[in-house]
């Protein structure tokens, strides 16, 4: 057996590398300055509130200490809401409340949470505990999302999500990302999660990888991956391509989720995506990079832009 | 390619070419060997002497090394600004000789000599002169005498006595009458002393330890055994030293090393070292414009950037490493620094130390972490605990004798904390799985920059062809826009590739 492969193979198939991508694609496509509008969900979220994006409702931030004293009068009248940092990384920080019981929150597993564990958590994110770099940040506390049915049921421990990676602001590949008891719930593919590639025609499931091997069914659940199709394909890809045009990053990985009631809400950006989508779709990037950089010299709408992507990006993608 | 690329890729063939150019001219100019062994060693010797003046005439006496076995004189000079110098050469050896009408404050006087290694250079021995029985003072007349005793009838001469001593002096535990003398004396005048009232000619001399690259060293204590009309050499701990030994006698009759009137706090220290050079550029020795000035360098700077000129060919090691091999680091350059201080520590000693206290350090985050404390004290906390674990490490193991534990003394506290910083941002960020790759991808990449660092030829050339480093730059500036795959992504794509070949 092959330890490694020919790296001909891989040119042949397209597949983009790193030293690739932070050259070619992040280094001349994004502009440094721009990395706190998708670092910080703080700015993302004002940023995406004036481009018309909709994301998770904000319920409120907080940066100042003296704040963290009067927040059971504002998280008072809440049920359900989700606490964390502006600024985390990997999912720390992160707080989940699914609910009420005699008047105390609940986390969605039931384990009941007092207010002054909520102090507390505040305090270390806004210090900066879970921070890149342990500077100052912010607190968030915005809306729960509510994962439609379907999506319930294939994911284990935490709210699917679907990454799609726009370049120059049309949608070139998409994968579901599902969290396992192996990576806590999380979707991060490094950490355990698993990764299902997308037709980016119609959304539909093309097979499923965990820690770069090929799997059908979900390790934990037992459910089968086969056979998924994302409901509302072409408003989330809509969804994708305007966040290029709010933040003016060529080559961007965003992560959207699907509400059940509210439809695609975007969760966050990332100005860095990984390459690991290329495996979970088994497919390289670089002929759908080439489609698009053949294409650019107009600036078509967001319509024209998402009718491109289901049409496969001019035959390479189907 | 593009006219940006090739104008890029051009740019980097006229480095190179710049380097090695500038580096075959001076070659040729200046006769310095490319290759660093078939050469002879020239050692550059610098003593500096340090007091404080008492703001009166200050006088400033060093002995000076006497001709020897092995070692030709080049040239010599004593340098200080203010201060008459002159050579006397009236007593028993040569002493250089600093004066001064008038001096306050602290003086720093140095003296430089360099130095050719010649071993068919041979020197006629001076026949000591008989100086009568040494004597040892009051109770110590009884214990030398019972040890000589001992000594004198299982002894054929000269040699073999001193071997006796030496071994006697050094095996444990001590005989009573030994124990009695050693309280007294220093093992290398007691032996000499030993000696000499055994009736063999004797003498303590002083010696400085030739290493590359040292600085701030002392002299060390030797003794000197007239034997069949040569001196033999014994080190009073590990005995009988040959010729193959850096040994260079400073010292060797009754003035001592160094003499200051008019001044206080006095010190002496030695800083060397050696570069090899053709027998031709030897007899030349004329400094030209082109001859770039790093040997123009005190000592103990000169040192310095030989450690410093293999910088540069250590972080295209990592450069390599990262982007074509695909190791990830914690920290772009980490890896060159902790190789740096591998060179000073010896490999194993310093892997062996990093591994324990950053080890130790991280279990201790584990417990800092559950604290809450905010990342900065967290840090702090840290700094402070690997200051007390170095000091732990350097005591325990001294104690048992590891010698190469105090190794870890010379990691520079910065390199060390900001180490354990590093990895320990890196286990809260991204997990203790990821901290441990990086970490060992750091120590891996740590280990070849540090292979690559002290390969002779590397450190001959980065010393003496500077310019070199034009061409380290140009392969830097090349790797710099490599695009294709790196080495660890060859196996991580592997599915990819598979589906094809289906």
């Amino acid at each position: 057996m092959n330890l490694f492969a020919s790296p001909w193979a891989l040119r042949k198939r397209g597949v983009v590398g790193m030293n690739r991508r932070n050259f070619e694609l992040i280094g001349t496509y994004n502009d440094r300055r721009s990395y706190p509008l998708v670092d910080n969900k703080l700015f993302t979220k004002r940023l995406a509130a004036k481009a018309g994006i909709p994301m998770p409702t904000l319920l409120g931030e907080l940066s100042r200490q003296f704040e963290v004293e009067k927040i059971s009068g504002r998280i008072g009248t809440l049920d359900q809401f989700v606490i964390k940092p502006a600024q985390g990384s990997g999912g720390r920080g992160i707080l989940v409340i699914g609910g009420r019981k005699d008047g105390q929150c609940v986390k969605t597993n039931g384990e009941p949470v007092t207010t002054a564990q909520i102090k507390h958590l505040l305090t270390n994110i806004i210090s900066g505990l879970y921070s890149l770099g342990g500077g100052p940040d912010s607190a968030i506390i915005e809306s729960l999302v509510v994962a439609s049915e379907m999506f319930e049921q294939i994911s284990v421990g935490g709210v699917p999500d679907v990454r799609v990676v726009v370049f120059q602001g049309y949608p070139i590949m998409a994968m579901l990302r599902l969290g396992t008891l192996k990576s806590e719930g999380k979707a991060n593919l490094h950490q355990g999660g698993i990764g299902v590639g997308l037709d980016l025609t119609n959304g539909e499931s093309l097979g499923a990888v965990q820690h770069n091997r090929c799997i059908t069914h979900h390790p934990d659940s037992g459910v089968s991956l086969d056979g998924i199709r994302i409901p509302e394909w072409k408003s989330l890809l809509a969804l994708a391509c305007r966040c290029f045009d709010a933040t003016g990053l060529g080559y961007l990985g965003c992560d959207i989720v699907m509400d059940a009631k509210a439809g695609p809400l975007l969760l966050e950006m990332n100005a860095r995506p990984g390459l690991a989508i290329q495996i979970a779709n088994d497919c390289g990037l670089e002929r759908r990079l080439q489609a698009i950089r053949d294409r650019v010299a107009f600036a078509p709408s967001v319509d024209e832009r998402v009718a491109f992507a289901l049409d496969g990006l001019g035959g390479v993608a189907s | 390619m593009t006219w940006e690329r090739w104008s890029y890729a051009l740019a980097a063939v006229l480095l190179a070419v710049a380097g090695i150019a500038v580096s075959m001219y001076r070659q040729a100019h200046t006769g310095i060997p490319l290759m660093p062994d078939d050469e002879r060693r020239v050692w550059q010797i610098e003593a500096r002497v340090e007091f404080i003046a008492n703001g009166e005439p200050a006088e400033v006496l060093l002995t000076l090394p006497p001709a020897q076995d092995g070692f030709l004189v080049l040239s010599e000079s004593g340098a200080s600004s203010g201060f008459g110098f002159t050579v006397d050469r009236a007593g028993p050896q040569r002493r250089a000789h600093w004066t001064k009408r008038s001096a306050s404050g602290q003086q720093v006087l140095f003296y430089q000599m360099d130095l050719v290694e010649d071993p068919q250079h041979k020197i006629t021995p001076i026949a000591p002169e008989w100086n009568g029985e040494a004597y040892f003072a009051g109770p110590y007349t009884t214990a030398a005498s019972e040890v000589l005793n001992d000594f004198l009838p299982k002894s054929t001469g000269a040699k073999s006595l001193a071997d006796q001593l030496v071994q006697a002096i050094n095996t444990e535990p001590l005989s009573q009458n030994m124990q009695l003398l050693r309280q007294g004396h220093d093992a290398a005048p007691l032996i000499s002393a030993l000696l000499s009232r055994a009736g063999t000619a004797a003498r303590t001399v002083k010696a400085l330890q030739l290493e590359d690259g040292r600085r701030h060293q002392p002299l060390h204590d030797y003794v000197q055994v007239w034997h069949e009309e040569d001196w033999l050499l014994y080190d009073p701990e590990r005995g009988r030293l040959d010729e193959t030994e850096h040994l260079l006698l400073w010292q060797t009759g009754t003035p001592s090393v160094f003499d200051v009137v008019g001044g206080r706090r006095s010190q002496v220290s030695f800083s060397m070292t050696s570069q090899t050079q053709s027998a031709l550029s030897l007899s030349r020795l004329t400094s030209s414009p082109f001859d770039l000035s790093l040997h123009d360098l005190p000592i103990a700077e000169q040192g310095m950037f030989k450690l410093i000129m293999t910088l540069p060919v250590g972080a295209l090691v990592v450069v390599f490493m990262r982007l074509v091999v695909g190791i990830r680091t914690s920290g772009t350059f980490m890896p060159v620094l902790i190789a740096l201080t591998f060179v000073q520590t010896e490999l194993l000693a310093g892997m062996i130390g990093l591994v324990i206290v950053v080890g130790f350090a991280l279990l201790l985050r584990s417990y800092l972490s559950s604290l809450n404390l905010l990342l900065v004290a967290r840090i702090a906390t840290l700094v402070v605990v690997v200051i007390a674990l170095v000091l732990v490490l350097a005591v325990v193991s001294y104690r048992l004798g590891l010698i190469s534990g105090l190794a870890i003394t010379f990691f520079p506290m910065v390199i060390l904390a900001w180490t354990v910083e590093r990895m320990s941002i890196l286990w809260e960020e991204e997990g203790a799985g990821e901290a441990m790759v990086q970490g060992t991808g750091s120590l891996v990449v740590a280990v070849c920059a540090y292979a690559t660092m002290s390969l002779p030829i590397v450190r001959h050339l980065a010393f003496n062809f500077p310019e070199l480093n034009l061409l380290v730059l140009a392969g830097i500036l090349l790797l710099g826009r490599y695009t294709g795959y790196r080495l660890t992504e060859l196996v991580r794509f592997l599915p990819l590739a598979k589906r094809e070949a289906e």
